[in-house]
């Protein structure tokens, strides 16, 4: 028995200069909220950007995209609606508002439902915000999708630290590419880890403070883009986009 | 239309088989359809002969069609799928991404959302022949 799908995944991607997978070890460390906003950064600068959320059983970048009433067109396969000059898909256009509980091997037959059936078109980057851990998701995504470079977030908590080493240390196994890893939500300068993130050998691409006025902006492309938030992990990106 | 994408799928990986095994003239394949992802298959098949020419590939292609079955994980209930009970939106949710219905079924008799497809996901391709 052969799935047929997964024969034309790559086919899908070939019009995507670069994929980043937006990652981190645990979730609640603001990975969507970064997922997002840097395909928006992107678009912004007038680069293709698309964004593809495939945390299924917890999906929240249509909230943080304001996505409303945009669905895909069905064209021979799907075509992402555009939200605010970002191409997005999510499964949240086909579960809507209901939880969906699934277990590693229906993740990941719909990772590869989604994976075969949306035709991007032509892209320069598709930012892929991925299930938290380092379970089956993450080594569904490293298998389908080749290749896949990394982007990593934290929050200074020792807890979320811990995770990321661990993450880290598995992509180094791997060798999956890194491009480093971004501190989010520092509340004092004095607790950053990216020192300790440098000493186990990555690459520390800065610290986004905690910006209050994120929460209002949710849902608001333009005011997102508009916040201290935006615009710290837009000098991020500089950085680190160079760096790929 | 989604069978056209699913169609694509199958037609790539039957070309590829081809060139790998450097099969020539007509291609036996035979295709197993999963109810749950409620295919139209004459759009199917349509979309499979289409593509064919496209990739050049002279295949003939038999379909068997097996009904889609769920077993609850908690209760051990089976049951099968009764796609007249839904709703139009929820039907073509579950055709374009069949595990969709893990968000909009549930075990009839425990009412447990956590139940396995045991049979009738969706498209396989079962076999691929070199012909004559």
């Amino acid at each position: 028995m052969i799935d047929p799908r997964l024969s034309v995944i790559e086919d899908r991607l070939r019009g995507v200069s670069k994929v980043i997978a937006v990652s981190s070890g645990k979730g609640g460390v603001g990975k969507s909220l970064i997922a997002a906003t840097t395909a928006l950064l992107l678009s912004e600068r007038g680069l293709r950007a698309g964004l593809l959320d495939l945390d299924f059983t917890n999906p929240s970048s249509s909230v943080i995209m304001g996505v409303g009433a945009a669905h895909p067109i069905e064209d021979k396969g799907m075509i992402p609606p555009e939200i605010h000059g970002v191409k997005y898909m999510s499964i949240t256009f086909f579960s809507g508002e209901e939880a969906m509980p699934l277990r590693g091997g229906d993740m990941t037959n719909a990772f590869i439902e989604v994976l075969a059936l949306t035709k991007w078109g032509d892209l320069d980057y598709l930012i892929v915000d991925t299930p938290p851990g380092l379970g089956d998701a993450l080594l569904d995504l490293l298998k389908l999708i080749r290749r896949l470079v990394f982007l990593v977030v934290t929050t200074p908590s020792k807890l979320s630290l811990e995770t990321v080493k661990k993450l880290l240390a598995l992509l180094r196994k791997i060798r999956a590419p890194v491009i480093g890893v971004i501190e989010n939500m520092l509340t004092d300068a004095t607790t950053s880890i990216g020192g300790e993130v440098e000493r186990i050998g990555a690459r520390f691409l800065g610290s986004i403070p905690f910006d209050p006025g994120v929460e209002g902006a949710l849902g608001s492309p333009k005011k997102l883009l508009e916040t201290k938030f935006a615009k710290k992990l837009s000098e991020i990106l500089d950085q680190a986009l160079r760096i790929t | 239309m989604h069978e056209w994408a699913l169609a694509e799928a199958v037609v790539s990986t039957i070309s590829r088989i081809a060139a790998n095994k450097n099969v020539r003239g007509i291609i036996d394949v035979t295709i197993r359809i999963g109810e749950l992802q409620q295919i139209d298959l004459d759009a199917f098949k349509f979309a499979l002969e289409q593509l064919s020419g496209q990739y050049s590939i002279h295949a003939r292609f038999e379909f068997r069609e097996e009904r889609a079955e769920f077993r609850c994980r908690v209760c051990g209930e089976t049951w099968p799928f009764k796609r007249e009970d839904l709703d139009p939106d929820i039907r073509e949710a579950i055709h374009v991404i069949p595990e969709v219905a893990h968000a909009f079924l549930r075990c009839p008799r425990c009412g447990s959302p956590d139940f396995e497809v045991v049979r009738g996901r969706g498209v396989w391709i079962e076999s691929v022949r070199g012909g004559e």
